[in-house]
């Protein structure tokens, strides 16, 4: 599956307004599918510097890499998937979004793009 | 204020949504009891102007009018952090904590506000209506330590820390792997967490953040900002549902933002 087949799978779901593959160490935009209006870069360079924080959370406690981050805002959300190669699968959505579906869709996509 | 002036302030904030006109709309709606109308108003005009604490206490009013004292509280509070001497503040305080049959609570919130407005006979007078409604008689040099709320809640300790956005902790403990107290080092890992996901999210128009959760390994993770200037983390094992970690953090960070008005 290409990374766009992995992206359109969670674009497909209502409420999401745009999907990236971004690099996690750099911030970096591998892929995107995103929305009009959503800024690919910015959300890439914002993702990975959240998601790395929180890696370093794990880190210091000494567990391992985490799977999923959801930043839970008032008008929507952000959700990435931790891929093990270092990839994030990243999710912009509506507020009104189911997150069980998204959460399993970027899972899933962070398995392809590992 | 008439139905034509409040559809004149539709209009003008909708012409331009970055003026101050969603101020005496909102009040405007408030007073005429369209709560529903008023609520969106507000919170677009506290999203749009933060740093306002007459915004956040037209929020609060209005939330405090709709029944919602907690987010009412959340408000209000945040008043104080952008302005110790707000009157209405304290007013709106002391009044939710009557409501809600604290009546030490609301005698703090009233003192501060005489303190502030000593001329005002009004706030004088229900000084006194609480003071007969707790019975309370002032033993002068006693203050009741408040609880460390992470310690209530907690039935085991090192799952809960609160920290400042310095990166101190300030309540409670976490736990790395090996049992060992990792408090320090997970706190100045989240130090600037809160300003890094308000970027992330303003950036991306999704108002202003509620709460991160992370999952995977042994244990899931749930971060919340009791205050704009604290973050709290809770954890537990990946056994425990995410729905009810979630309903656990935001009791603790509940908690956790009335023992920091408490100290301050």
């Amino acid at each position: 599956m290409s990374l766009a087949d992995t992206l359109a799978a969670v674009t497909r779901i209502p409420g999401v307004r745009g999907a990236l593959v971004v690099s996690g160490r750099d911030g970096l935009v591998v892929a995107e599918a995103l929305m009009e209006g959503v800024d690919g870069r910015a959300v890439a360079a914002l993702t990975g510097s959240v998601a790395g924080r929180m890696l370093g959370l794990t880190g210091a406690l000494g567990a391992p890499p985490p799977a999923l981050l959801h930043l839970q805002a008032a008008e929507g959300a952000l959700l990435a998937a931790y891929a093990p190669s270092g990839l994030l699968v990243v999710a912009v959505t509506a507020p009104d979004v189911n997150a069980g579906e998204v959460r399993l869709a970027l899972l899933q996509a962070a398995e392809h793009a590992a | 204020m008439t139905a034509d002036d409040v559809q004149a302030l539709t209009a003008q904030l909708a012409r331009d949504p970055s003026s101050l006109v969603f101020l005496p709309l909102a009040e405007a709606l408030r007073r005429r009891g369209q709560l529903d109308a008023a609520l969106p108003v507000a919170e677009q005009g506290a999203a749009r102007f933060p740093e306002m604490a007459g915004a956040w206490d037209l929020l609060a009013r209005i939330r405090s009018d709709r029944g919602e004292g907690d987010l009412a509280f959340d408000a209000w509070t945040t008043v104080l952090r952008l302005d110790p001497a707000h009157l209405g503040a304290y007013k709106g305080l002391a009044f939710l904590s009557f409501r809600a049959g604290e009546y030490a609570r609301s005698l703090r919130y009233l003192q501060r506000a005489v303190d502030l407005a000593p001329g005002d006979d009004a706030l004088r007078a229900a000084l006194e209506r609480v003071r007969e409604a707790a019975g309370a008689r002032p033993v002068p040099g006693y203050s009741q330590p408040a609880a460390d709320p992470l310690r209530v809640l907690e039935a085991e300790p090192g799952l809960a820390l609160l920290l400042d956005l310095q990166g101190r902790p300030l309540a409670g403990s976490i736990r790395n792997a090996d049992g060992k107290d990792a408090g320090d080092a997970v706190a100045a890992v989240l130090a600037g967490i809160s300003r890094e996901a308000e970027r992330a999210v303003r950036l991306l128009g999704l108002g202003p953040w509620r709460r991160i959760s992370l999952e995977g390994g042994p244990a899931n993770f749930e971060l919340r900002t009791p205050t704009i200037d604290s973050v709290l983390l809770v954890t537990r094992p990946r056994e425990v549902p995410a729905g009810r970690l979630a309903l656990l953090a935001d009791r603790a960070a509940s908690a956790a933002r009335r023992w920091l008005e408490e100290l301050r």
